[in-house]
């Protein structure tokens, strides 16, 4: 079996089980945000049961309109903590919170071999810790509020091998989006995406999680790293539960094998308007913008922040670019404060936002007028995605995204960093 | 349950941010996110729409967001039902918990176009193009699926589970 059937077969208290067999699955952990929780609360109360299957194992983080951006908003959070504070849920206000999927994995609220759901479609990001997390909407979180179990289909998984050496300023941001843009957005469609491959060993587990956290852009219902060392060392310091290590059998079956040479992999960018149009960045040409903003849950991690800064340090961003970054957590915004980051970024002329996933979605801290144009370090580009829907957002790393920022225009990190 | 309207037709990876932009999204009643639907893909989609149309699309329709608000803001339009050649995977879920039925049909999906009046019988995945006076089969549903439709959605299904697990 694969590393998604060896996970779900546990929880489904199967010995074996295969791709498009349906099972219910318990659930470690079920999670809802700001967006997603008045919805799940309010079906979880048509169940009319008084009490979440357990208080521990629920989590609702308020952060894609928090610090309250509007009335509505300040309304849904108010209902959420409401909710959370009666129900004895795992919350974390303003001032702990984090961009879920930045603060769970922080928080030790996920283990390698659990299964995570929750209502959020980036849920998949601690896939980057070999667990089997997806994301869903609110009634299936309410539903598993209630029952502590989910039903599921056995996805098929592909499997993804990268070969060879990345190159300077590569990233797993790169790696992802170029896979997508391979692929394409539906390549993944219902399926499992397993990482591995020389390069994968060597990436840093900030990186994996922006790798796993972008496989809902092709369609994936998982996107799986075996554990190693290091999963082990990040997981050893934080973990709050006992979990069980899943590796996949050496004669797994898998619906695909797909092999790339990862040294031969550029900085990636993604066109607007999908996620999958994406070129190396030595064939973008001269693409002037007006906004870059660094962070969310795909790349708002230290990593991210230390990379962005190699570039932006001693340089002044464009005068005609707004230069927003945007910590992931408490924890992140803190050690980026320790090790003089934050500073750094002021002085270069960019500003430093409280953890939210605000841009992103076009909620707020960062909305586009028409016309204008961002890189983002963020996961979608559909249209109107963060403003208006004639505005335009292009994909890539935090050192494409510095180095855009200094430029005033789409640029490789090479041509500020000699 | 037969379904009969108006079809409005779309292309392939129509998300779940055009279906409903995320600035609608500080609120959650059906009847005010429907305002907005498909608004920045298809702006004169809520002057159009008649109770029971039907929305058409090629493939991976609904992709992009865990938003719920996708198809209750569809279904609230007045949309009776969705075809499409193929699904995102949590919008298929989301639609199908709330009670907005989904057909997989490709072959229906080519030969409609927009303003064709179509016929949708549920059980059988009988899809009729009656503007055109064509016949075609949509995918059947898994028996779980049709186990969900037929308790009204996943809250009643999970009602009757836990009343089950209670009475064991």
């Amino acid at each position: 079996m694969t590393l998604a059937e060896k996970i779900l077969a546990a929880y489904a208290g199967k010995k074996i089980v295969s791709p498009g067999e349906l099972i219910t699955a318990r659930v470690d952990l079920v999670l809802a945000n700001d967006i997603t929780a008045p919805i799940a609360i309010k079906e979880f109360q048509r169940l009319g049961l008084k009490k979440v299957f357990d208080p521990r194992r629920v989590v609702m983080v308020p952060d894609h309109f928090v610090p309250n951006k509007d009335i509505a908003s300040a309304e849904q959070a108010k209902l959420m903590r409401e909710f959370a504070l009666e129900q004895k849920l795992v919350y974390f206000e303003v001032g702990c919170m984090g961009i879920e999927h930045v603060l769970l994995p922080e928080q030790g609220l996920v283990l390698p071999g659990e299964v995570i759901i929750g209502a959020d479609s980036h849920t998949c990001t601690y896939g980057a810790l070999g667990a089997f997390a997806t994301g869903m909407g609110s009634t299936d979180i309410a539903a598993a509020m209630a029952t502590g179990d989910i039903w599921m289909k056995v996805p098929p998984t592909i499997k993804f091998i990268y070969q060879g050496k990345l190159r300077k300023w590569v990233t797993g941001k790169d790696l992802i989006l170029y896979t997508i843009g391979n692929i394409g957005v539906d390549g993944a469609l219902y399926s499992c995406m397993e990482f591995t491959g020389p390069a994968i060993d060597a990436l840093s587990m900030d990186s994996r999680f922006t790798m796993a956290n972008m496989a809902i852009e092709a369609g994936g219902k998982a996107g799986l790293f075996r554990v190693d060392s290091k999963t082990l060392e990040y997981v050893q310091l934080r973990a709050r539960r006992k979990y069980t290590v899943f590796q996949p059998d050496d004669d797994a079956e898998y619906d695909k094998v797909i092999e790339y040479d990862a040294s031969a992999i550029e900085p990636q960018v993604a066109f607007p308007h999908l996620p999958s149009n994406t070129r190396p960045i030595s064939k973008v040409g001269d693409i002037k913008i007006d906004q870059v903003v660094i962070g969310s849950c795909t790349n708002g991690r230290m990593d991210d922040l230390r990379l962005a800064h190699q570039v932006l340090y001693g340089q002044r961003v464009h005068p005609q670019v707004r230069c927003i970054i945007i910590p992931g957590s408490q924890q992140v915004y803190l050690q980026a404060l320790k090790e003089g980051l934050l500073e750094d970024f002021v002085q270069a002329g960019a500003v430093v936002s409280t953890p939210t996933c605000g841009p992103c979605l076009g909620g707020y801290m960062g909305v586009l007028a028409a016309g204008e144009r961002a890189v983002s370090t963020t996961n979608r580009n559909f249209v109107g995605r963060m403003g208006s829907p004639k505005s335009e957002v292009y994909l890539a790393g935090p050192a494409v995204a510095a180095a855009s920022a200094v430029l005033g225009r789409i640029a490789s990190p090479e041509e500020v960093v000699r | 349950m037969k379904l009969k309207g108006t079809v409005h037709k779309y292309g392939a990876d129509v998300n779940t941010d055009v279906i409903i932009p995320a600035r609608y999204l500080n609120v959650s009643e059906p009847a005010e996110l429907a305002c907005h639907c498909m608004e920045d893909l298809d702006k004169d989609f809520v002057k159009r729409v008649k109770p029971g149309d039907i929305i058409m699309a090629d493939t991976n329709f609904g992709c992009g967001s865990s938003r719920e608000h996708a198809p209750l803001a569809i279904k609230a339009a007045g949309i009776s039902c969705i075809v499409a050649k193929s699904f995102a995977r949590i919008f298929y879920r989301n639609a199908m918990n709330i009670g907005l039925p989904l057909l997989e049909c490709p072959e229906a999906v080519e030969g409609t176009n927009s303003g064709d009046l179509l016929g949708v019988t549920l059980a059988t995945g009988e899809i009729r193009n009656i503007t055109r006076k064509l016949v075609y089969q949509a995918k059947p549903y898994p028996e779980f699926m049709l186990e969900l439709m037929n308790s009204g959605g996943l809250i009643e299904y999970t009602r009757k589970r836990l009343e089950s697990r209670r009475t064991r």
